[in-house]
């Protein structure tokens, strides 16, 4: 017969210090864990949910980022004609995009960031079919005009509605402000590519990359051995999901190297304090626990006792670690991407699986605690124990 | 000292429990450092940048390129000492992975301005008569296990695509202890031959050397004067404040880091406190016998002090130790990601320094009270 739950329960409540230590222990490892895991999630999803799996990104074959490829006007017209690209009213549906880096303050700091700068086509909302006006109109092609998204209206200083802003040697007025569903574009600014080319004394006969909205998700693969083969072309088509995938892999690697580090060893502490508070736990119970032995409970049910003792604590102790980081999902945080020195926002990202297995976790670290402690309990002589008084 | 017997007797009584709260403070203790490490990775820029430079960029954006003529008009500004241009090449070795930074550099002036970055003078000689050479920083040839005189291939959208292959003359090591050894030069001539007509005669940012660093502010001005109201206006900074301006747009994500990191380090300390407070607690009437026997309260402060400041200092070190050890090998696992992470002989006693403390501090309370106990009391309880 297995030892009553209820026994464990209230041994954890007499020795209540000892349990909050190591309840606090294992929630503030817990609690680490899963908010380093939100955060890199958090800047993969933003940038892997910029790219669409319709839409394909050309850019200059061996180009690592929009930054440094370039793709002349020429080479658009003939892309333009290339098979697999979606058309609508006014032509393909095709944006070649002019983009740069702004320097624009930080709300925080005050000190300047580089924003994204994008040049797009009249058409780029049906393109980029995740951006949506919220506030104010699309600009106007002919103008200074610049839309910005939401995220940029809120990190960097001078980007609200109706605001004028200098960029290059241009003039801006910002007439909307767009949501691109939490993606890399909502740290970006647009407006027209040949008045941005024109402010930053760029030609206005390359740009940086060019986007196309394919037929179908299956349509890449024809679109690219068409533009590959192509002996007057030097692209690289990608899919644009898997560019931004690709520009998100450096940030989220170190993150997920520098948080999996301090969680590991945060969690040897952990059990250091779990064991601790276990091991007191047993000597402080010697005569309980002999008593039980005496009373007809084998060695056996000793041991699962205190691991489920253990467990409890370490569960408790998992879930209070992640309601203590929960408030941080959907906060905004902003930093440099390294891929592309462009300045972005992200959110942390705190999914039920990552709760999951941070609970799992915190289970984990109470068997390596208390499995020890658990052995040692039962395996004392029962004459030996009963007889310290 | 006569009482070390008494003491190490009490410290080994548990011995788990010994182990234990020992391995807590290493833990503690390896954990401080390693985010005290990555945090200073993260602002060395700034640490390291020379009192006696500017960097010029263009005022429109970062990327922007600059007349090479800009170049000789900062020159001739009263207070600059030298000046020389870089271009940021951007290209691939092998893999995007392997990334390092590639700058194009002015070899006539690299070595006037860049002072504090050695390259013998045999291999830079060579480099000078070589239109293809190169010269790569200390690390970047560790890594990948470059000799002097092999060639290396880069990806590169520049030359109308495809790869160009350098040939390594030199390898440069920096004389400033945490100084960037990680960058790969080329020569500019090469470069502005072969570079598309937008990029030709034009340098990414300049880098000024002044002839003393209290003239930083006025030639800054000065300079930016000289080409306001131009098409091409710039923008002149110290080297640390231009270092600290890109260091603050990672801001959040090392506050982030530091701010999870205490937490948690605190953590671990209570943990130890409270290891140290049970362990006196468990031997009152211990105490009280020593008292009865005629110690003084102070010589049981002190018991209890001596025991737990023992045990700060032996986790401490040990914890140092750990770090010492791991930080090294998790350098080589972040190279491309992050510079390379330095535990310098200051935070090593700043850590020290911390175990002490939290020691004496977790002792102070229950040997406080181990010495105002009254011994008739503490006798009956036991």
């Amino acid at each position: 017969m297995a030892i009553p739950l209820v026994y464990n329960v209230r041994s954890v409540k007499a020795r209540w210090t000892s349990t909050i230590v190591a309840l606090v222990g294992i929630a503030g490892t817990v609690g680490v864990f899963v908010a380093m895991l939100s955060l890199a999630r958090g800047f993969k999803a933003t940038l892997v949910s910029s790219g669409s799996a319709d839409n394909a990104l050309i850019t200059r074959a061996g180009a690592t980022s929009e930054m440094t490829s370039g793709v002349s006007i020429d080479s658009v017209k003939i892309i333009q004609d290339a098979p697999g690209i979606a058309r609508g009213g006014d032509g393909a549906l095709l944006t070649p995009e002019a983009v740069l880096m702004a320097p624009i303050p930080l709300r925080s700091t005050g000190t300047d960031a580089n924003v994204v700068l994008r040049g797009v086509s009249p058409n780029v909302l049906s393109i980029r079919s995740n951006v949506k006006i919220v506030e104010g109109r699309m600009f106007r092609h002919g103008l200074s005009e610049i839309v910005v998204g939401k995220n940029a209206k809120t990190t960097y200083s001078g980007l609200t509605l109706g605001s004028k802003i200098d960029l290059g040697s241009g003039h801006w007025q910002v007439v909307g402000i767009f949501d691109a569903g939490g993606s890399a574009f909502d740290s970006e600014v647009w407006g027209d590519p040949h008045l941005i080319n024109g402010a930053y004394n760029r030609p206005d006969t390359l740009s940086q990359s060019v986007t196309v909205h394919l037929t179908s998700p299956a349509a890449l693969q024809q679109l690219r051995d068409s533009l590959t083969t192509d002996p007057r072309l030097n692209v690289d088509v990608t899919r644009e999901i898997d560019y931004y995938a690709k520009q998100s892999t450096r940030m989220t690697t170190l993150i997920t190297i520098l948080g999996g580090f301090v969680a590991a060893i945060m969690a040897i502490g952990a059990v250091f304090g779990a064991l601790n508070t276990m091991y007191s736990a047993v000597a402080e119970r010697g005569r309980e626990i002999a008593t039980m032995r005496a009373l007809g409970f084998n060695s056996w049910n000793v041991v699962l006792s205190f691991l489920f003792e253990a467990l409890l604590i370490s569960f408790v102790g998992g879930i209070l670690g992640c309601l203590a980081v929960l408030p941080l999902n959907g906060l905004t945080t902003s930093t440099m991407n390294f891929q592309t020195f462009s300045n972005l926002a992200f959110a942390f990202k705190i999914t039920f699986d990552l709760l999951w297995m941070g609970v799992l976790f915190a289970l984990i670290m109470g068997i390596l605690g208390g499995m020890p402690p658990a052995i040692r309990a039962a395996s004392r002589p029962v004459a030996t124990a009963l007889r310290e008084l | 000292m006569k009482f070390s017997r008494l003491i190490l007797a009490n410290l080994f009584r548990k011995k788990v429990r010994l182990i234990l709260t020992i391995g807590s403070f290493a833990i503690a203790l390896v954990l401080f450092t390693f985010l005290a490490v990555v945090k200073s990775a993260f602002s060395r820029g700034t640490e390291i940048a020379g009192a006696d430079r500017l960097i010029v960029v263009s005022r429109i954006g970062l990327m922007q390129l600059m007349p090479i003529s800009h170049r000789d008009k900062i020159a001739a500004i009263p207070g600059v000492k030298a000046v020389t241009h870089n271009h940021w090449f951007g290209g691939v070795y092998q893999d995007e992975r392997n990334f390092f930074p590639q700058f194009v550099i002015d070899p006539e002036n690299q070595r006037k301005v860049m002072t504090e970055l050695v390259v013998p003078d045999d291999q830079w000689n060579n480099f000078l008569k070589d239109r293809q050479g190169a010269i790569a920083g200390a690390r970047t040839a560790a890594r990948f296990h470059w000799k002097i005189g092999d060639r290396i291939p880069i990806k590169t959208t520049l030359y109308g695509g495809g790869s160009s292959e350098f040939n390594l003359d030199g390898i440069y090591h920096s004389d400033r202890p945490g100084g960037d050894e990680s960058q790969f030069w080329l020569q500019w001539k090469y470069f502005d031959e072969n570079a598309p007509a937008p990029v030709k005669s034009t340098a990414g940012w300049y880098v000024v050397k002044l002839d003393s660093p209290d003239d930083a502010v006025r030639v800054a001005k000065a300079i930016d004067e000289k080409f306001g109201n131009s098409s091409f206006e710039t923008k002149t900074e110290t080297e640390s404040a231009f270092a600290a301006g890109f260091a603050k747009q990672f801001g959040n994500i090392e506050l982030l880091i530091l701010t999870i990191g205490s937490v948690v380090f605190f953590t671990l300390l209570l943990v130890t406190g409270n290891t140290m407070a049970i362990s006196v607690r468990e031997r009152t009437s211990e105490l009280a016998v020593l008292k009865a026997i005629g110690f003084s309260g102070r010589a049981v402060l002190f018991f209890v002090l001596a025991e737990s400041i023992v045990i700060a200092l032996a986790g401490g070190f040990m914890g140092l130790a750990l770090a010492y050890m791991a930080i090294p090998v998790i350098s080589v696992a972040m190279t491309g990601l992050l510079p390379p992470l330095i535990l310098s002989k200051s935070l090593l006693t700043l850590g020290i320094g911390f175990a002490l403390f939290v020691g004496a501090a977790s002792g102070l309370l229950p040997g406080i009270g181990a010495m105002r106990m009254r011994v008739v009391n503490a006798l009956r309880r036991a």
